[in-house]
Parts: structure tokens; sequence; C-alpha cells
């Protein structure tokens, strides 16, 4: 097994699939000639050609709407927003048409697109690029939406995202593009309705996803030099949400802690702690802790911009709270 | 009111155009319409339908000129106004009724309704409501036709609102920069909802539109069946066989309001009747009866057939099951084949 950044691991996932499936395409602003902006589809147009690595113009509608109407036209798109915050430009597009073309036809089509696209802040890059709006797509039905937070969950999920039949939003992180992990080669497939324990405790969950399991990680290791125990779970499938891992977790540890890298207010943590209240009440000893952004439009400011995102020192202090240890 | 034709240059007539086999199609399937759509208001007004109901009515040349120069293969995308659309590209008009009365025998099993018609079998890739959103969609149609090298067409139909959104710019330009057979045809109807063209657009002769893009422009009667349909058999060829893309507008008008529920107080009753006196339903009556091709009785006959049909739709209709309640959450998402 290989060891990988994630911009690799997806690369191979790419090169493998367009191997593999002739229909699959990529189109996107400065993939192709310019290798894209953070390098992940790098060599695939002098590998595959300008007609499976499309250049696009500056105009996000139009790259969203043409992987739609050639998706439900026999192609197997594959489409890369540059960051999350520009794809705001074109939600009629992922959600009026991409999620909502099969049901309201009547099953009559069907949208098998990736939209791949990085969130998340932490490089100074303001209110307009720093944002992380995944809450937004897992709200509608008719999309999936993942987020892995490995190399090797890239590379799986993005092959099973593109071999799946219907809109995937695969959101990425631009704070992990350099993280290395192991990747399997070759046929390597993750489910994208599995979340999964990646890190195993017995005193309290913590429930993240993308650069945010970096951060539970590293709590996780100072919390257990501080002699408390934590259980990290993946929230990588977040619509469908599989949350039979979380439940079973918190029914061991009896403590939650979800930690996100948007805002708090409706947000993933939002919805896993209902349903965690819905489907384990009983075996809470305390109310799920919920943390995330500031809410306030990401600060350019180095120093602003470093209180405003959640970091492992906001988890401790709230993993102690949370077990009366303060 | 008389409409120029761009660009001035001569058209040859073709000959299937003064074949009278080939003009009775385009009678019939305008009438069709026609009658389809008075009948669809009666039904709205007995509540049959619900939700929002937009009509046809006075756009017939418009929709049957450039639909019947396509392949049953070629793709339509159209908008909210789509029932004569979707009938003209060959769908039957008992599974577009029961549509509208939300019925699962509809084209989309009753969960689109008026404004989101479907039929994979017939290439008619739907109603969209959302102004301009499908114009990027045929633009992917037009760049997978090309990926796989086939020889199928795209039109994209829309009004003329549309052509002031951003999705109507990127669309063209992608569409020509690419080179993909992609027709955009605007059904210019002179007003998006209440605002005329000249209201909403600097520019109020559309198809001028396409020079901004180096595309071939064109501008015909929509009050003339014959004309729409031989400047859409050229646009299609160009299409078809070079892969240019071009925009088509035909200049017409609805006889009724934006929707059922529209009062229509924004423009006179004069002009709804000076735009009557070009119906494109009775001037091919006319020319087809000066040419000793139709007779009054022909007229008459052939008015009694569609009658008949469009009873037999609301029939068929009426007598469907409504959707089963257990498949509320049917078809959210499909099933993955494995692959």
């Amino acid at each position: 097994m290989a060891v990988l950044t994630m911009r690799d691991a997806l690369n191979q996932a790419l090169r493998e699939e367009m191997n593999r499936d002739e229909t699959v395409f990529l189109l996107g602003e400065d993939i192709g000639l310019y290798d894209g902006s953070f390098k992940v589809t790098r060599g695939l147009m002098k590998e595959f050609g300008e007609k499976r690595v499309l250049d696009t113009p500056i105009a996000e509608e139009v790259i969203i709407g043409t992987a739609i109407g050639a998706a439900m036209s026999g192609l197997r798109p594959v489409a890369e927003m540059m960051t999350v915050n520009f794809i705001l430009v074109a939600m009629d597009q992922v959600v009026n048409a991409a999620a909502h073309i099969r049901y309201m036809f009547g099953g009559g089509s069907k949208v098998p697109l990736v939209i791949r696209t990085p969130g998340g802040g932490g490089h100074q890059l303001g209110a307009q690029h720093s944002h992380s709006h995944e809450n937004w797509f897992a709200h509608v039905p008719g999309l999936k939406v993942v987020a892995p937070g490995t190399p090797g969950d890239a590379k799986g999920m993005l092959k099973s995202a593109i071999r799946d039949d219907n809109p995937v939003m695969f959101i990425e992180n631009e704070g992990t593009y350099a993280i290395k992990g192991e990747v399997p080669d070759g046929e390597h497939l993750v489910p994208l309705d599995k979340n999964d324990v990646k890190r195993q405790g017995d005193d309290v969950t913590i429930c993240a996803h993308s650069r945010m399991l970096i951060v539970a990680t590293e709590a996780a290791k100072e919390l257990e030099q501080q002699g408390i125990s934590a259980e990290i779970v993946d929230l990588r499938a977040l619509r469908p949400l599989d949350m039979a891992p979380v439940i079973e977790s918190v029914k061991k540890t009896g403590h939650a802690i979800t930690l996100e890298e948007g805002w708090r207010s409706y947000g993933v943590g939002a919805e896993v702690a209902s349903r965690i209240y819905e489907e384990a009440f009983d075996y809470l000893d305390a109310p799920v802790a919920r943390i995330g952004a500031a809410e306030v439009p990401t600060p350019y400011n180095k120093r602003l911009e470093r209180i405003a995102f959640p970091g492992k020192a906001d988890v401790v202090v709230t993993a102690r709270a949370l077990l009366g240890k303060n | 009111m008389k409409v120029e034709q761009r660009p001035a240059t001569e058209r040859k007539q073709k000959d299937a155009l003064k074949d009278r086999d080939a003009l009775l199609h385009l009678y019939r399937e305008m009438l069709l319409i026609r009658r389809f759509e008075e009948k669809t208001a009666e039904m709205y007004q007995m509540a049959k339908i619900g939700g929002f109901c937009h009509l046809n009515i006075g756009e017939e040349a418009a929709i049957v000129g450039t639909i019947s120069a396509l392949r049953p293969k070629d793709y339509v995308y159209s908008n909210y106004r789509e029932h004569g659309h979707a009938i003209a590209k060959g769908v039957d008009p008992k599974a577009v009724m029961a549509e509208l009365f939300g019925k699962e025998t509809g084209t989309s099993h009753g969960r689109g309704g008026s404004m989101h018609l479907f039929s994979q079998e017939h290439r008619f890739y739907g109603g969209y409501a959302i102004v301009g959103e499908a114009l990027p969609l045929a633009v992917g149609s037009g760049y997978a036709i090309n990926y796989q090298e086939r020889d199928e067409v795209v039109m994209s139909i829309f009004g003329d609102g549309a052509t002031n959104i951003g999705a109507f710019h990127e669309s063209l330009n992608v569409a020509k920069l690419w080179h993909l057979p992609v027709v955009f045809v605007c059904i210019n109807n002179q007003y998006g909802m209440g605002t005329s063209v000249g209201r909403a657009s600097s520019v109020t002769e559309i198809w001028r539109k396409a020079c901004a893009y180096d595309m071939t422009g064109e501008r015909v009667d929509g009050m003339d069946v014959v004309a729409v349909r031989q400047v859409t058999d050229e646009l299609v060829a160009q299409a078809r066989e070079q892969h240019e893309p071009s925009l088509l507008e035909c200049v017409t008008y609805r006889y009724r309001g934006h929707s059922m529920s529209d009062p229509d107080t924004y423009r006179g009753k004069d002009e709804i009747k000076q735009w009557q006196t070009r119906d494109s339903i009775l001037s091919l009556g006319e020319q087809m009866k000066k040419q000793k091709m139709l007779t009054a009785e022909d007229i008459e006959k052939i008015d009694q057939e569609i009658t008949a049909q469009v009873e037999e739709a609301v029939k068929f209709a009426d007598e469907s099951p409504e959707p089963d309640p257990k498949d509320l959450y049917r078809d959210v998402y499909a099933e993955s084949e494995a692959r």
C-alpha cells in the first residue's frame, strides 16, 4: 500500500476511473493546461486530451449545467469547482436542476454527476474564499454529499461517486490536500453511505469530518494524556447520513461532541445532535456539545482568522467540560 | 404587423413544404396543440388541473415549425410553457393531459405537473420552471453528442425573458466556443410575464444577441409555420453537419395571459385582436384551401378528429389512477447499477 497525499490520491482515483470508463470526463476552470488550482488534476489533460479534460471559462452556471445535461445524455462528468464558495453562483443548477430532475420527471432520467469542490479556511483568503457549505447541500433530497478526510477514503469515495448514478457533492478541503496517508492500490472502493470510527475510545464521542478529523485527532491525543479516552467517528457520509456508528458510540461513551469547520447554526452538528437525541437520548449523560466556526464572515487578519475556526484547544476544553473535569 | 426576416437573403423554397402531406402534418400538429390547450384551460377552470398552468395558444406556428424539423433522436429542452412542445416532439397527448391531472400515467407520473413534462423515449428532455435554467443543460447534451461522435442535434427552447439572464449568455458563449450542435430557439411572445420586451431588454431584436458570440442569428415570423420550418431546417442542418450553433428568434404572441391566473391588465385588447388576425392555423388553412389542398369540409373533419383525440386524452387522464401514497419517496435517488 502506497503512502500518498490527498491530492495524489484524488488524482489516482480520477485517472483509474477515466481509464476504466470512456464516458467519464472532467470539466472545470483551469483543470487542464494549468493542471488545476490545487493540482488535483495534474497531468490528466496531457494523458487524456482536451475532450476528456475540458477547460471551461469562468462561468459556474454553465459548468454545472453542462455537466448535468451531459450526465442525462450518457456521460459521467466530474465537474470541479475551484472552491465551494464559487458554487453559490450555480446553486440553481445544483439544487433546482441536478437534485430534482430525477424526481420531478418521475424517474424518467438520471444524473450521474460528481461535483468536486474544496471548502475550508485558514489561508487568509477572507470572506469569499474560506467557507464550508456542505450542510447547504446535505439539506437537499436528491443529492448525495460526502466529505472524506483521509487520502484512502478520498480515493475510495471518489471512485464510488463516479460510479454512482446520482449527483454527488464531493467536498474536499484546501487544508487537507497535502496530508499523507495510506492508499490501497487499484480497485479500492469506499461506500458513500457508511460512516467510520477512526479512533476507538470510551469516554466521549467526537463526530467530525474532512479537515476537522485532523483537529479531532490532535485533541484526542492530548485528552489521552489527561486521562480522557475519546472516540472519533468520521462523518464522511453526510447525505445519506449514516448515524449507526455515531449512535453505537454514544451508547458506549454517553457523551458527544460535534465538530465542524462551518458555522454552527443550522449546521452538520445541529442535525447530528438532533438525531442523537431522537435515537439515543437515554444513553446521554450530558447535552451534546456543538463546536463550529465563529459566526462571522471569515476575517483576513491572521490572528482573527485563527480564532474564528475551531482548533485543538476548543475540543479539549469542551470535552473536559462535558465530562465535568474543568 | 409584418415581421422582417433576417438575413434578407433569398431563401430557396423547399419542395417538402409545397407538399400537401407535409403541410397537412404541420396544420394538424398546430390544431392539436390549439385544441389541447383550449381543453386544458377548461379543465383548469374545472379544477382538474392545479398549480400554475401556462398555455401555448397563439404560439403554435413557432412550436411546430421548429420542433417538426427535428428527428426522433434529437433532443428538446423546454421551459414551463411546454405542453405543445412535448406534443410536437411526439409525446402522447394522453400522457401530457394525465400529467396535468397529476396522475400516475402522466409523463412524469404525477410528480412534475404542467411545468415538468418529460419523455426519455421521445428525447423530450424536460420542462424547467426556472427561467433560463435549461440552456446550460442543452449545452451539456450538445457536448455529449460531440463527445460520442453522434449525429444528433439539441434544440433549446425558451422565451424572450430568458435572454436577459446570465445562463443564456454563458450558454451561447460555450456553445459557439466548443462548436456544439445546439439550436437556441427564442419564442418571443412579447412579454416576460407582464413585462414587455422593450421594458426588459436593451436589445429588442433578440436575434441580434447572437452576434455577441459570433453565432448565426435569425429572426422569423413566428406566426408563419412554413417560414419557421424553412429557417429551422437550415439551422438544424448547420448544427448537424457543421456542429455550429445558432440563435433563432420566432416573433409570435400568446393570446392568453402568462398563466391561467393572469388577469392580463398590462396589454390592450386591441393588441391581442390584431395578432389574432394573423392566426397561424387560420392562415395555413386558408392558404391550403386556395391551393386546392383542402376543402372547407376537410378542415371541419380534421377539427372533429382532433377534438375527439383531445377528448380521448381527457378521458384517459380522468380515468387514470392517482399515484400511490406509498410511492412518495420513489425516485428521489436512482438505484446505481453495478458498473
